[in-house]
């Protein structure tokens, strides 16, 4: 067998497309155990294009052999290769907690598709952070959008259904942003591919196309990824969801609007984009803020994770005002987008957990659950230990690179939003534990947990503290874009 | 004003007036066409503005036609979504009620 | 509040579609010098694609890979749906059509397969390909449902299933085999328009099936007493 069929960009993408198809064509309900084995192998994958990446380079993989701009390229460098790390291993963690979350009778119903739709829903995730085409990327973006939208109405009652439309609406609104933009630009320079773009764009005055494209396409990416003031969509579509659903949109699917952005920044629009970058950072700081009140305020378990998702999602949009000033900032950035998807995944793991052993998603009925569920609460104090930002975490140090960066560029401005976000995050992480440390009624019942459940949460949770030891390697990775 | 550039003005008020309908118009089928107007309005533009020197170019043709495809599923699973939420609430709209 | 909300996006709606024909009025004069112009590629590489209708080489060859997962989109979608339709009834009768309809439905649909297969065959040299067979065929299916010649499709049995995968399945099938010679989706000059007829009668049958579904998945019994 010639080498090129292990090509991983090529698998990472093919791999996923072809488990989803399987899954559907095998049926309702099945599928669970070759996705677990398929993300297995893509996890091998994203490593071997890791290795690679780190020692030669950028790779770039010429779809139908053409090259850009006729046809389209799949583009590797550090960042594609740390969020597809990130989505491998979160999505396999997933697979594993989600054969065990749906085989419960009362969720058998929510997990009919649910295998084909995470398989379309990891594909396009892949197929976002390697494409290096405008176009192609709405199509991937409109993939990815149907597939979490789906996956948010599974559970088939009225409030779900309620959330998947608005988020819809939503996701819709922005592709149409984004795709205006794509037919601005290529209307004016007659390509959609970035790498040819990016030479264009830094030539001449910027025109009045340009910016109005790249301003289109950011504010739909923007919305994409909640980015303060566009959040309204997600609580109720992250809050609502099944639990195996909740953790795959706010640990990926948000990222995956933000790395667009970041990607675009950084390349094609890099001439244009700069001023708007104290803006960024501004959305950023109130995003932590509102989303850490409105996580302090709600009596919801998950509600209370997903407004979390909306305060820690802000964070990632502080570096932007920072990026000229050095290399920090997108490091902090990229540790932070991965301490924060590992940690919130298991967040939602654990909260999953909770909701399935006390019958109901309130912070009231969890009175008791510290003796019943040691293993769960464990695994949310630890995620919480990341989100809050303490040592030895990868949230410690992504959020100590971003003061670092700010003392750095001297706007120290940033520095109080970074430490508040930390205070809040600890005052609605103890919320919880507070609540279940409590004595149970005497009335209480725990419904018996699948230990797989509870331990792929502690799973998860352990990974975003550990990263903290070994961010060495991830920064390494950045360091290889050269 | 060649027919291409004609096409591309359309396409950008077609685009603003979807835009518009989407964020305010508060019965779901509207909305839903509303979003399939701005659509459009963008295929519009990029068809348009591509061919604004009179010169057929099929890729951004072949794009439209990969738009509208993804377009077809999109409207397909809102009205899909839509008609189950009016069966579930009896109601048409999305308003109020939510944090 | 909701008017203030109006206004807000009448202001910026107006301000936005002034910048937009701004932009869009500007464009052609002021076009940069370095513009990449695609057309000569498209037709300069034309002969090694296998089809001869430009529109078509884009589609399947220099761009395949957007419809290879543009394909995926649909079946997402059709996925999507079935959840939303939920367990139902396996024995829905389908509603009794007029008479006019029925035979309307019955001197059409022939036609309809004829033009479905017309357009498949048709792809490769001028307008029409498998989306355009496969949206007729899938027509044809709405109209004998709504003449109450067919029932409405209840949760979809292991062909069905097979059938709506299909061409998705083969798509992918040749776009990973073909990696063997470097690249996904890199066909052999002399096997292209074959490969390309190959994955194109595999969509027309599964997109068929697919958006008869998006339809026929979602109908309900009316009129019945």
């Amino acid at each position: 067998m010639p080498a090129a069929y292990a090509d991983p960009s090529a698998g990472l993408i093919v791999l996923p497309l072809a488990w989803a198809a399987a899954a559907f064509v095998l049926g309702p309900g099945r599928g669970g155990g070759m996705a677990v084995v398929a993300l297995m192998g893509q996890c091998a994958l994203a490593l071997g294009l890791a290795v690679g990446v780190m020692q030669t380079g950028p790779r770039v993989h010429a779809v139908g052999g053409w090259g850009a701009p006729l046809g389209i390229d799949l583009a590797a460098d550090g960042l594609t290769v740390l969020m597809l790390l990130l989505a491998q291993s979160v999505a396999l963690a997933v697979a594993v907690y989600a054969r065990g979350y749906f085989a419960d009778h009362a969720h058998r119903a929510q997990g009919l598709w649910f295998w084909p739709q995470m398989g379309f829903l990891v594909a396009a995730l892949n197929a976002l952070f390697l494409s290096a085409d405008l176009f192609n990327l709405y199509v991937t973006l409109e993939l990815l959008g149907l597939a979490a939208v789906g996956l948010v109405a599974v559970g088939g009652a009225a409030g779900q259904m309620a959330a998947a439309l608005r988020y819809l609406v939503v996701s819709l609104i922005a592709s149409g942003a984004y795709l205006m933009g794509v037919a601005l630009l290529y209307g004016a320079h007659g390509t959609v591919s970035l790498a040819t773009l990016g030479p264009l764009l830094a030539a001449g005055s910027p025109r009045l196309a340009d910016s109005l494209a790249a301003a289109l396409m950011l504010a739909g990416l923007l919305a994409k990824t909640a980015l303060f003031p566009f959040h309204a969509w997600l609580p109720p579509a992250h809050g609502r969801a099944p639990a195996p659903v909740s953790a795959l949109l706010s640990a990926l699917v948000v990222k995956a609007g933000f790395y667009l952005v970041l990607r675009l920044w950084l390349g094609p629009f890099a001439p244009l984009a700069a001023p708007a970058g104290p803006l960024l950072g501004a959305l950023g700081a109130a995003a932590v803020l509102f989303g850490s009140w409105q996580a302090l305020r709600t009596a919801h378990i998950k509600r209370l994770v997903a407004w979390s998702t909306v305060a820690q999602l802000g964070y990632l949009f502080l570096v932007f005002p920072l990026l000229d000033s050095g290399g920090q900032a997108l490091a902090a950035a990229m540790l932070q987008a991965v301490a924060h998807g590992l940690a919130k995944a298991a967040m939602f793991a654990a909260a999953g957990v909770l909701v399935l052993a006390t019958g109901r998603d309130t912070l009231d009925g969890l009175a008791g659950v510290a003796s019943r569920l040691p293993v769960t609460l464990f695994a949310f104090g630890l995620a919480g230990v990341t989100l809050m930002g303490l040592p030895p975490s990868g949230g410690f140090l992504a959020k100590w690179l971003l003061i670092d960066a700010a003392f750095r560029a001297g706007q120290w401005g940033w520095v109080p939003v970074v430490i508040g976000g930390g205070l809040l995050a600890a005052a609605y992480v103890f919320r919880v534990l507070r609540q279940a440390f409590l004595l149970a009624p005497p009335a209480a019942r725990f419904q018996p947990v699948p230990r797989r459940l509870e331990w792929t949460a502690f799973a998860l949770a352990a990974a975003s503290v550990l990263l903290g030891l070994r961010a060495g390697e991830l920064l390494a990775l950045l360091g290889a874009d050269g | 004003m060649s027919t291409g550039l004609v096409f591309a003005h359309a396409g950008a008020v077609l685009f603003v007036l979807g835009l518009a309908g989407g964020l305010v118009l508060g019965h779901l089928l509207r909305r839903i066409l509303a979003l399939n107007v701005m659509g459009s309005g963008a295929f519009l533009v990029l068809v348009g503005l591509a061919q604004s020197d009179g010169q057929p170019d099929p890729v951004p043709q072949a794009m439209v036609l990969t738009g509208i495809v993804v377009a077809v599923a999109a409207t397909a699973l809102a009205l899909g979504l839509a008609r189950a939420f009016h069966a579930r609430t009896g109601r048409t709209r999305l308003d109020g009620g939510e944090e | 509040m909701r008017g203030a909300a109006r206004l807000l996006v009448a202001t910026l709606g107006l301000a936005l579609a002034a910048a937009l024909t701004r932009a869009i009025g500007e464009l052609p004069a002021e076009r940069p010098s370095q513009a990449v112009d695609l057309r000569p590629q498209v037709v300069a590489h034309l002969d090694q694609t296998g089809v001869s209708h430009p529109v078509t080489a884009v589609l399947l060859d220099y761009r395949g890979y957007d419809t290879l997962l543009e394909v995926a989109v649909l079946a997402l979608a059709l996925i999507a749906l079935l959840v939303l339709a939920g367990a139902r009834d396996a024995r829905l009768c389908a509603p009794a059509g007029s008479p006019l309809l029925v035979s309307l439905a019955r001197g059409l649909v022939p036609v309809v397969v004829l033009t479905g297969g017309y357009l498949l065959w048709a792809g490769a040299h001028r307008p029409g390909g498998a989306f355009q067979a496969a949206a007729v065929l899938a027509a044809g299916a709405v109209l004998l449902q709504l003449a109450g010649l067919m029932p409405a499709w209840a949760s979809p049995g292991r062909w069905l299933r097979l059938g709506l995968m299909l061409g998705f399945g083969v798509f992918l099938g040749v776009a990973y085999g073909l990696l063997g010679r470097g690249a996904l989706l890199d066909y052999p000059p002399q096997w292209a328009g074959a490969l390309i007829l190959l994955i194109e009668t595999g969509l027309t049958l599964s997109l068929g099936l697919t958006l008869a579904g998006l339809f026929l998945f979602l109908t309900e019994r009316r009129g019945r007493p």
